[in-house]
């Protein structure tokens, strides 16, 4: 299942971010960021603690089960106090959840991960980025490998003079996309769809920020 | 003939070319003294654009002021900086100049470079910008405009003979000479018989190749460049045989090993010429060339 990777933010970082803010309501979520560990339960009765040892006050927290679902009536009215007694709201999940609580809420609201990318769990505890949702879709001709996401520099005509032992320049634990792209094109007889030299990559697919209305 | 380079190319002579990098700045007399020391030794110079993502004065700069000079300037590009509208303009701009000869790259991740956390281009890639070239000499532009006033470019790219997968870059090459460059100039070999090998494959290709040799200057610098750069591979004998240069005097043994290489490639007609990369010491080159038996 595709889910968004988070990490939580350094210290320091997030310690700016509080500067000034006394009164904490702290909330989580239970789905992608319980999996990657970074906002779950526990990681949110940590950060209680952490918070409440610095002298914060934490008036509450919850950890929702999908938090970009909008919060249900129940969660808001069996918080609705601690929520408003907090100034901030330190929220420990994806950028999806952050936006989707502040449009709901009427409080400042601080993030307390990054949102790396959306992606899949390929190993245990290993996640890989797998579509940058560029809105001009090529896998067709890659036998489905995506050069946009899976290279570094998103090449689309082969790969770059870095490549070394099939892996990127940029870090030797990441496998340079044109290497599997190859392989795989080789396996399945294809390599002819490799060897066609693509055109410049049109960025108009779904110009920023993506909207799509459905007719009828 | 758009460029005295081009005309090098063409003649069948051993073409030399060598590498100068612009400035950190903008003091320009290291890099003048450089272009006039020698403008006039070898067929064309490369001007390195922003070489391993770090920040310089720029290529298309450096290669105006070699060609005030007097000399014959290769404008590299690569595809990291700029968008494809930056990208034509300078090309433009290059051509207005009188600078016809352009090395197209992808150019290094910024990662790698001074600005890590500058964002990385790659709008076009570097078969793409070889394209771009030929479309703009037919007067047109990417977006499908008229020019008023078509370029005329001598167009080159790069290829890594020792990249390991070799197959995926054997297929970029190809795709680069099919969008038309007319020179290439391999990233650095001292493996002569992988160059030998890759040289039997790329004869077929209706394109003129020069051999990058880079001057090795210690043994830890060949060590280094055998753990950091992709595609670089310094034979261990060429590694003692530079650990064990006298004190003070590993500079003279690279110069020998280029030299030889140099000689080699020229003599068995390995390739058509050679791209000499003396990173830094740019005053050596003429020592390499006369080592190699060319002057
Ligand atoms: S090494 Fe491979 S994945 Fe990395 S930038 Fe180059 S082509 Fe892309």
């Amino acid at each position: 299942m595709i889910r968004s990777i988070t990490q939580q933010k350094p210290e320091e970082e997030l310690e700016e971010l509080l500067n000034g803010v006394n009164r904490i309501f702290i909330v989580g979520c239970g789905t992608c960021v319980t999996m990657t560990r970074t906002g779950g339960e526990p990681e949110v009765v940590a950060m209680r603690e952490k918070l409440s040892a610095s002298g914060k006050m934490v008036t509450g927290h919850v950890t929702v089960p999908v938090a970009c679902d909008n919060l249900t009536g129940e969660i808001t009215e069996e918080y609705g106090e601690q929520i408003e007694q907090a100034d901030t709201l330190l929220i420990m999940t994806c950028a999806f959840g952050v936006q989707t609580i502040a449009g709901q809420l009427r409080k400042m609201v601080v993030p307390a991960l990054d949102t790396l990318f959306i992606g899949k769990e390929t190993a245990h505890g290993e996640f890989n980025e797998i579509c940058t949702q560029c809105g001009t879709c090529i896998i067709g001709e890659t036998g489905g490998v995506c050069p946009v996401t899976a290279c570094h520099k998103g090449l689309v005509n082969g790969p770059c003079g870095g490549t070394d032992q099939g892996r990127c320049e940029i870090d030797k634990d990441k496998a340079c996309a044109w290497t599997k792209i190859y392989n795989r094109l080789d396996e399945l007889g294809r390599l002819d769809s490799m060897r066609k030299l693509q055109k410049p990559r049109n960025y108009l697919g779904e110009p920023s920020p993506g909207k799509l209305v459905m007719n009828g | 003939m758009v460029s005295s380079f081009k005309e090098a190319l063409e003649s069948g002579k051993f073409v030399v070319t060598c590498e100068v990098a612009p400035p950190k700045g903008i003091n320009l007399e290291k890099t003048k003294h450089h272009i006039e020391f020698l403008k006039d030794k070898v067929d064309a110079m490369n001007l390195t654009d922003h070489q391993s993502s770090v920040m310089r004065y720029p290529s298309l700069g450096a290669a105006i002021m070699v060609k005030e000079l007097g000399g014959e300037p290769i404008l590299q590009m690569t595809c990291r900086d700029r968008n494809r509208l930056a990208l034509q303009a300078d090309l433009l701009c290059a051509a207005s100049k009188g600078i016809h000869n352009v090395l197209c790259l992808t150019g290094d991740s910024v990662m790698l470079g001074d600005h890590k956390e500058a964002k990385g281009v790659f709008d076009l890639d570097s078969s793409q910008l070889v394209a771009a070239m030929r479309l703009l000499e037919k007067g047109k532009d990417l977006g499908g405009n008229e020019l008023d006033g078509a370029p005329a470019f001598c167009a080159g790219a790069i290829v890594t003979p020792e990249a390991n997968p070799i197959d995926p870059q054997l297929i970029k090459f190809e795709k680069k000479i099919d969008a038309g460059a007319e020179f290439i100039q391999t990233q650095a070999v001292y493996d002569m018989p992988k160059l030998k090998s890759f040289m039997d494959y790329a004869k077929q290709f209706p394109v003129k190749i020069l051999a990058g040799i880079i001057l090795l200057t210690s043994a830890p610098m060949a060590r280094f460049m055998n753990k950091n750069i992709a595609g670089v591979n310094v034979p261990q004998e060429l590694v003692d045989e530079m650990a064990s240069a006298p004190k003070g005097r590993a500079m003279e043994t690279g110069i020998e090993i280029a030299g030889r290489m140099i000689k080699q490639i020229h003599d068995e007609n390995i390739c058509d010429g050679v791209h000499i990369m003396a990173i830094g010491k740019e005053e050596v080159v003429p020592d390499i060339m006369s080592a190699a038996g060319l002057t």
